[in-house]
């Protein structure tokens, strides 16, 4: 008979934020189902998780849920403050709300799904992590990105992709305005299969070749033509 | 022979010109060059009648400092209060950041990372070694910080407060590239501001942050660009910090507009002050400590940043210069033990448009004596163990100098140096360190002393 993974309860209107978070850090059993109750828009809540387990936050929560996060499946059922997933390596983080400013800002692997609309700078500085986001984000998101995809459902902000680097981001809306350096390409077949794969883990029904493609025309780049291979 | 102006002299018209011919500013390493305040300027009230001294080399004087004591569960505990600054992989190569690590755990120090993240070498030959956090998060990852003694957030810099900085494409080989997730070769612009805060509210809940990631182990330390001192001290302190950094405006940098070098923020000298009346204001002076750097060149220096009130001071440009900086010669190992050559390089200098002691050209990535670069050839002439040798020289003349001085003034520990045991030789320096005048009991601006 197959062994059905323990949950494990944490109330944070009972427990500190400190047990919780030091607790799965230390004393997580692979596995684990791990529900949180009463987030109340505490900040910090699940951060730095380095486990294969299932986090499921029962409300709203601060900034920087789920931060750092490696491995871990979590969810938050509610609205997040800023900075979600900041710097996440792997796993995948879901926001079933909104997300404030600066939504996984410099991710570096594993994948941000938020349901609702994203503030400004969303993915500012991302390094390797993919974001989904179903509603719009505000401006300058994308900025400085380096690497990793960024696909936004709805309308995206002013100077979007501003001072982009190799980050491509995929808007389906109007986008109010590029920023420096940012330029919109054609769809190549590689970008479809990219949206199909994005889109379906995320969960939306969109048809991808109504994004559009937004990447950096590296006019910003040093330009050296001895590695000009390195720039894909 | 006509006359040459003082507005418009040589340097300002070599000036005018390039920027009319090239039409871009002049980017550079090191720091500001220009004439400015230093702790040259004051001097010590040492023993004699009205002061008992200690004797040198026979009674003991404590030099223990102990950093980050206001929240973490594990302070950092050096034995000298002269630490090690951040300094990017990137702009120096990773045998150089070997070369600190390990001079800094012969003499019971800490080095500290830099843009760019941390490297394997660096975390293996430092005993205690601060993880910054920049704005620009290059490699920064969470089992690197799990591994620091210290966390540094960086919000600013001496030689560059309120601006960003910028590697320049000629540095970037393979690994630096990697670890950076940059392609190779293109210039690598570093925010000026971090991606997930804005200002101290912010702050406090970043500081939370990290500490709830790593347990509450570590102390945070927040570094800040000398300019509105009191302040940002105050904010800094507010948002819950353990340790201030203060980087004055002579602290170097690997590659930066020279605008910015030479004419934003203040020095190190009226920097000290303005944090330590901030920490004293808020009744937390000796709660949060304080660690200086910008122009820390000697032991006289530190004694007097530490009579002035600051923990520790770190050295950067220092670090350098012992490794080689600014010299001649490299030295190359001659084969039987300890035994070195000498390898002149003034042409190479040359060919960067400089000399020996006058070059700042780290941000070419040509560092004639492989100091500050990532070319495979050059990276090789700086030698580690000779390199680490002459630091943990240095390091240890430096605090036999402090110690020197602090028993002159008759103190047993370093750390009680105090601003009483302080005069200044000009009224500028008098009026910036708010110690009285030589000779006089007058400290301007205020009444009496
Ligand atoms: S010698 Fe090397 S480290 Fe020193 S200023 Fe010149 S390039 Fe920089």
């Amino acid at each position: 008979m197959a062994s059905v993974a323990p949950t494990v309860e944490f109330d944070l209107d009972q427990i500190s934020l400190r047990e919780l978070n030091q607790f799965l850090h230390h004393d997580l059993g692979s596995g684990d189902h791990v529900e949180i109750t009463h987030p109340n828009g505490r900040h910090s809540i699940a951060v730095g998780i380095d486990a294969d387990v299932d986090v499921q936050i029962r409300g709203h929560a601060g900034y920087y849920v789920a931060a750092m996060n490696k491995r871990a499946h979590v969810t938050v059922h509610g609205n997040v403050g800023w900075g979600v997933a900041e710097n996440i390596m792997s796993g995948v983080v879901r926001v079933k709300g909104n997300a404030s400013a600066s939504a996984a800002s410099s991710g570096r692997g594993g994948l941000v799904i938020i349901e609702g609309d994203a503030a400004s700078r969303c993915g500012i500085s991302m390094k390797g992590c993919d974001i989904v986001v179903g509603g719009n984000v505000g401006h300058v998101s994308g900025f400085m990105g380096q690497l990793g995809r960024l696909v936004v459902c709805g309308d995206a902000g002013a100077g979007l992709g501003d001072s982009l680097y190799e980050a491509v981001i995929y808007v389906r809306g109007q986008i109010a305005s590029l920023g420096a350096d940012a330029r919109e390409e054609p769809l190549s077949k590689s970008d479809i299969s990219a949206l199909v794969e994005l889109l379906d883990q995320a969960g939306f029904a969109h048809e991808p070749s109504e994004f559009k493609r937004i990447a950096s025309s590296r006019t910003l780049y040093h330009w050296n033509a001895a590695h000009l291979g390195s720039y894909g | 022979m006509s006359e040459e102006s003082y507005s418009y002299n040589r340097h300002v018209i070599d000036y005018i010109q390039q920027a009319a011919e090239r039409g871009v500013y002049d980017i550079r390493g090191m720091g500001a060059k220009r004439r400015l305040p230093t702790f040259d300027e004051l001097v010590f009230l040492t023993a004699s009648l009205s002061r008992y001294p200690l004797e040198g080399y026979r009674e003991r004087c404590v030099t223990k400092t102990i950093l980050g004591t206001r929240k973490a569960k594990r302070p950092v505990e050096l034995a000298t209060p002269i630490t090690i600054a951040g300094m990017s992989f990137g702009a120096l190569s990773a045998r150089v950041k070997e070369a600190i690590g390990r001079a800094a755990t012969a003499v019971g120090t800490s080095t500290t990372t830099g843009d760019g993240g941390m490297t394997p070498e660096e975390r293996q030959s430092s005993k205690t070694l601060v993880y910054q956090c920049l704005p620009s998060r290059y490699g920064f990852n969470p089992d690197d910080l799990r591994k620091a003694d210290a966390i540094e957030i960086v919000a600013g810099q001496g030689a560059k407060p309120g601006g960003g900085g910028m590697l320049l494409g000629q540095k970037i080989n393979a690994r630096v590239a990697a670890m950076r997730t940059l392609p190779e070769g293109i210039d690598q612009r570093s925010a000026c501001r971090h991606p997930d805060w804005t200002g101290p509210d912010d702050l406090t809940i970043k500081i939370e942050e990290l500490r709830e990631l790593t347990d509450w182990e570590v102390p945070i330390y927040v570094k800040i660009g000398a300019s509105r001192v009191l302040h940002d001290v105050k904010l800094a302190v507010a948002s819950g910090a353990d340790v201030v950094v203060l980087d004055g405006m002579q602290g170097g940098t690997a590659a930066t507009q020279q605008v910015f070098i030479e004419h934003a923020g203040i020095p190190t000298l009226p920097a000290v002050r303005q944090a330590v009346q901030a920490l004293e204001e808020l009744g937390v002076y000796g709660q949060v400590q304080l660690v200086v750097s910008g122009g820390i060149r000697t032991g006289a220096d530190v004694a007097k940043a530490l009579a002035l009130g600051a923990d520790a001071v770190s050295i950067g440009q220092a670090v350098l210069i012992a490794l080689g900086c600014n010299s001649r010669h490299y030295v190359r190992s001659a084969g039987g033990d300890h035994a070195w050559e000498s390898v002149d390089v003034t042409d190479e200098y040359r060919h960067l448009g400089t000399e020996p002691g006058f070059c700042h050209h780290c941000h070419t990535g040509r560092c004639p004596v492989g100091v500050t670069t990532q070319d495979e050839e050059l990276e090789q002439r700086l030698n580690v163990e000779w390199g680490a040798r002459r630091l943990q020289n240095y390091l240890n003349v430096m605090t036999m100098e402090l110690s020197t001085l602090a028993r002159a003034c008759g103190k047993s520990n370093v750390h009680h140096l105090e601003r009483e045991d302080l005069v200044a030789l000009t009224v500028e320096a008098a009026a910036m360190a708010q110690v009285p005048l030589a000779g006089t009991d007058w400290i301007p601006g205020k009444k009496s002393y």
